[in-house]
């Protein structure tokens, strides 16, 4: 008799932790194939509202650590996600129906990401930070600052890329993220969040949910606490409802080309100019 | 035991597999220098020899400027941006998992305490091929021009004060702009160059891409000569890098030069005294003042001169000279029997011309190259040991009346290497900086380095920046700078 | 005369005093933390600080069984080696302390200093008048020294001539019969000018020793609060002469904390201040580490929690 799969279960990713949704709901996700792959946790606005919680509490540590420190642990997820790539690759190809090769393009260039965006950490300022040369004895400097907590709505398609292009260049400036994957193809983020959880990422930095977009929305955009959003999952519609509400607290809102630029690690940043005298 | 002795805290000797020999690293791999010479490079602490190495001269300068040519053209430019940040990405992780080795072999090589190779020099050189690993494929956003191009093959030439974090702050910026290099280590301190090689093996680094050429000056001077290099590196001595320039000046070549120093370390009377003095001590005897930019001229204001210099001396008093592999040994060895010569001849300058030198008590090893922290009080600008680097635990000890005359003397000088300012007042700080002539400036701090920070002189300090952004200014052709 | 008793005068010395800059004190107090304490000399260092442990207990749960099992422990902190010295004192809440001196002077522990902690410990919110009567009760119990803690409200707020008075006040309570300790409660004063500041304050007020903490609050004795306050006693005495003490208490767990502290103190104020009658650490898990270590250094293998008495 051949042997019998231990099947994972999917749960939800926050503050550094796997817990099952707060609802106890679940949905199903089937492959390409429609046969059963798994039923991952259908998170409540109390998940989410847990996971900012965690987010914010993570914030000031992260954004306070070296630039040096939060590359070499974005350049350690690369390292733990190279390991895996297998398992990535199995997972995407049984969700996206395509061949292992294609799956591999997208499992190295998701790799390949995390490494880019590693490189940026310790050069944020000297790239878009400057001296300003001000009429009068002053020093007068701008530095780029993270923002705190931003919320993503992650790609549909390429299931992981579409989460790692969006994660790395929010984290990489010491913002902490609330990520919600995918509907359709929402695994390979959970099985991202388990590289993250091995990798040094302090819990609470990166935070994962699973779940319907209709219903999270609406309440991503009300949140008082979070001050970006990543909007590549959201539909144009559900782009303008979020906007309208975000307003509220003026929250920085985009939606950027699928590459990987800089910008989108500064959009989410807050640029902040200091004054003081030169002079005995 | 009726008082604190430490006992000796010996680092183990073990972890350091030094070959009784090595051959140059040429292409990839260790080949026997063609004329088949060595020569020994030896522990200062003890004066025993560690190991052989081979001596290359200009036919194996030859061989490693043709094999870095080869592997510059045939694979390094056509490699796409990002899989030559990982080679140094790889470098990087690999010189952080062999840190102790490398330490312990450094220390071994040098005389450095163990504590500042374990602590300072290893971190730092893995932190500078991690931090330029990451530029290698983002060099369109450094301001340099869209899509900057190298240079070509690079011959470096470094010091021995730092052995491998010189090499770091070399290779790093070249390969990440895209260039191959040929690097000579200096003549008393081969080994973690060597080693490094075996690292380069290990990330499976592309045959020709890194070459590692051991030999004494005419070595370099081939290096330089040699018609096929397209830019220079060199860290050393104002002597040697004026030498560089004149040979360089009918050619093609360009060159980056990190020279000498004489820097002032101006501590004002608002200055925050116990922090001052611990920024003093570190700014000259931190690596036994064998450092560029060492703060070797105290320039304190003179109404809080007496304090500081009481002060000064108590704590000089906590410093354990002594062997380096000790992990509680403060101040190690000189780093050769020339060195100690050159420092005794123009200290002994300082009694001659009338200065009053101070040392605190300390038993010296017996065998070995020893000089005690030393301070020179009532030195004036015109003292031989206000003007000349001396490169040894030496502290030329001047004061001032008002901001004004400080920043005066701090700039009289023909180096601009380095200087620092104490004070608790940010307007003043700022103000000094702005008056200094100085290529780096530390503030309340002294002796700090990070790859992301740009180091480099003014005047007879040198030409060009390491580090940062600007750094890598030198390793990329110049959108409009002619060379001939 | 430093100052001439008036607050403007004792103002003006505090805010002369040359500034911390505190990034260069961490970076000392991080440099001295490196230092590698082996064989002889870690031996010493365990039982000189074993000899300054003030071992303590001030929980709203302690009783006369909890006080007079500490008093055994102190005594006999190792009773399979009574080569281990005694601790410096016990340190308790001053309704314990007749129950302490007691059990102590039974037991063979008459050399045992009793400290009680007064003046509204731990926070020092209560009036003068309460404060005066807290450290007499301790003073009749028979304390030997007294802990009081200073008024952060007042300092923070600027009132340093009344935080003066206070401490005045209760050394003359004090007289010959106890030495106070001044807590500073460093984790509330946050800055290490404040610190510095405090710690002349103190010492000009009368205090014998100086403490960091009521290990109540977090940050407690890091390595650089006590490294200003060995820099205040080391200048204070060559300013006046006079030696005092400096007393780390909070967060110090473990036998390699102990040891960074005396290595502080042997390159800071100096090897004068390493004895207990100069320096003290307020601990009570630490007493256990430091056990199991010397157990380690003369056994050669890792001890267990098993081979020492909880109390």
């Amino acid at each position: 008799m051949s042997r019998i799969d231990v099947n994972k279960t999917y749960k939800l990713f926050i503050g550094g932790a796997f817990p099952r949704s707060e609802s106890g709901r679940v949905y199903e996700i089937k492959g390409n194939n429609k046969k059963f792959i798994a039923n991952p946790a259908l998170a409540s606005r109390k998940d989410l509202r847990d996971a900012v919680v965690a987010a914010k509490a993570a914030h000031s540590g992260w954004a306070n650590a070296t630039a040096f420190n939060r590359g070499q642990i974005l350049y350690r997820v690369a390292e733990i996600m190279q390991g895996r790539s297998d398992q990535f690759i199995d997972e995407i190809c049984a969700l996206e129906g395509v061949t292992t090769k294609v799956a591999k393009v997208q499992v190295e260039e998701a790799i390949d990401t995390w490494v880019w965006y590693s490189g940026w950490c310790d050069k944020l300022s000297s790239v878009s930070g400057s001296l300003n040369q001000v009429s009068g004895p002053f020093y007068n400097f701008t530095t780029p600052e993270a923002l705190g907590v931003v919320a993503i709505f992650a790609e549909n398609k390429p299931s992981l890329l579409g989460v790692v292009r969006t994660l790395a260049p929010v984290i990489a400036s010491g913002n902490s993220a609330v990520l919600i994957a995918s509907e359709s193809y929402p695994l390979p983020a959970i099985t991202l969040s388990e590289v993250l959880a091995t990798s040094d990422v302090p819990g609470g930095v990166v935070n994962i949910l699973t779940g319907k977009i209709t219903e999270l929305a609406p309440w991503v955009g009300s949140h008082m606490e979070i001050d970006g959003v990543d909007v590549a999952g959201l539909s144009k519609k559900q782009e303008e409802e979020l906007k309208l509400v975000g307003a509220d607290n003026l929250k920085r809102i985009f939606r950027f080309s699928p590459t990987n630029h800089p910008e989108r690690i500064l959009s989410f940043m807050e640029q902040k100019t200091v004054w003081h005298p030169i002079g005995l | 035991m009726s008082s604190f002795e430490y006992a000796n805290a010996p680092e183990s000797k073990a972890i350091a597999n030094i070959a009784t020999s090595y051959g140059l690293f040429i292409g990839g791999k260790f080949v026997e220098p063609k004329k088949g010479k060595s020569f020994n490079t030896i522990n200062p602490a003890t004066e025993e020899i560690l190991s052989k190495v081979g001596y290359a001269d200009k036919l194996d300068i030859d061989l490693a400027v043709k094999s870095a040519r080869t592997a510059f053209t045939k694979v390094w430019s056509k490699m796409p941006a990002k899989e030559r940040g990982k080679y140094l990405y790889r470098i990087a992780r690999i010189l952080q998992e062999r840190a102790r080795e490398f330490a312990v072999v450094e220390t071994l090589d040098n005389g450095k305490p163990i504590r500042e190779s374990r602590d300072t020099d290893i971190p730092l050189a893995a932190a500078h091929f991690f931090y330029h690993a990451g530029w290698a494929d983002k060099l369109d956003y450094a301001g340099l021009g869209s899509k900057p191009k190298p240079v070509g093959v690079v011959g470096q030439i470094i010091p021995w004060n730092f052995p491998l974090l010189m090499l770091a702050w070399k290779i790093a910026p070249a390969l990440a702009a895209g260039n191959t290099v040929v690097l000579k280590p200096a003549e008393t301190t081969p080994l973690t160059a060597l080693l490094f090689a075996q690292v380069c093996q290990q990330a499976g680094l592309p045959d020709g891409v890194v070459n590692i050429v051991t030999g004494d000056g005419i070595t370099g001077a081939a290096l330089v000569n040699h018609s096929d290099i397209n830019k220079i590196a060199f860290t050393g001595s104002t002597e040697v890098g004026k030498a560089i320039a004149r040979s360089i000046s009918s050619t093609k070549k360009s060159a980056t030069l990190e020279l000498g120093g004489k820097a002032a370390n101006l501590v004002f009377d608002d200055a925050a005294i116990d922090e001052a003095i611990e920024g003093i001590v570190n700014g000259i005897f931190f690596n036994q003042g064998h450092v560029c930019c060492a703060g070797s001229r105290l320039l304190v204001q003179e109404n809080v001169a007496d304090e500081v210099l009481e002060k000064l001396k108590k704590r000089m008093s906590l410093i354990r000279v002594g062997d380096p592999m000790d992990k509680n040994t403060d101040l190690g060895a000189i780093n050769s029997a020339e060195q100690l010569k050159r420092i005794q001849d123009i200290s002994n300058t300082g009694d001659a011309e009338g200065a009053s030198r101070w040392s605190p008590d300390c038993k010296l090893p017996s065998k070995g190259f020893w000089y005690p922290p030393t301070i020179f009080t009532g030195v004036s600008q015109s003292h031989r040991i206000a003007r000349d680097e001396i490169f040894g635990p030496v502290l030329s000890v001047l004061t001032f009346r008002t901001p004004a005359e400080g920043i005066e003397k701090a700039n009289n000088t023909m180096y601009g290497l380095s200087a620092g300012v104490w004070s608790d007042k940010g307007s003043k700080i700022l103000w000094a900086a702005k008056q200094l002539k100085a290529g780096v400036i530390w503030s309340n701090t002294f002796n700090k380095f990070d790859p992301a920070s740009p180091f480099g002189g003014y005047k007879e300090s040198g030409w060009g920046r390491e580090g940062g952004r600007h750094g890598l200014a030198g390793y990329l052709t110049s959108q409009v700078k002619e060379s001939k | 005369m430093i100052i001439d008793g008036s607050e403007s005068s004792l103002k003006k010395f505090l805010s002369d005093l040359p500034p911390v800059d505190q990034v260069g004190a961490d970076s000392r107090a991080a440099m001295l933390a490196t230092r590698s304490i082996k064989t002889t000399s870690k031996a010493w260092a365990i039982d000189m600080a074993i000899s300054m442990v003030d071992l303590t207990t001030l929980e709203g749960a302690d009783s006369a069984g909890k006080v007079k099992a500490l008093c055994a422990k102190a005594v006999r902190p190792d009773p399979t080696d009574l080569a281990v010295p005694s601790v410096g004192a016990i340190c308790v809440y001053n309704d314990m302390v007749k129950i302490a001196r007691t059990e102590l002077n039974s037991i063979g522990g008459k050399d045992i200093a009793v400290a009680a902690v007064a003046t509204a410990f731990p926070s020092g919110r209560a009036s003068i008048a309460v404060k005066k009567l807290d450290t007499q009760d301790a003073i009749d119990a028979g304390a030997n020294e007294i802990d009081m803690v200073i008024d952060r409200g007042a300092f923070l707020s600027g009132r340093i001539g009344e935080v003066f008075e206070e401490i005045k006040i209760i050394k003359q309570l004090c007289g010959d019969q106890a030495h106070l300790k001044v807590i500073l409660e460093t984790g509330e004063l946050v800055t290490y000018d404040n610190v510095r500041k405090a710690s002349y304050l103190a010492m000009l007020a009368g205090a014998d020793f100086i403490k960091t903490s009521t290990g109540k609050v977090a940050p407690a004795a890091t390595a650089p609060v006590v490294l200003v306050m060995l820099e205040a006693v080391r200048d204070y005495f060559a300013l006046t002469g006079k030696k005092i003490g400096v007393k780390p208490a909070g967060g110090i767990r473990t036998t390699k904390d102990a040891i960074k502290q005396l290595v502080l103190v042997n390159e800071t104020a100096g090897p004068q201040w390493l004895n207990p009658a100069l320096f003290r650490i307020g601990a009570s898990a630490l007493l256990n580490d430091l056990l199991m270590q010397r157990m380690k250094l003369r056994t050669g293998h890792y001890a267990s929690a098993n081979y020492v008495t909880m109390d």
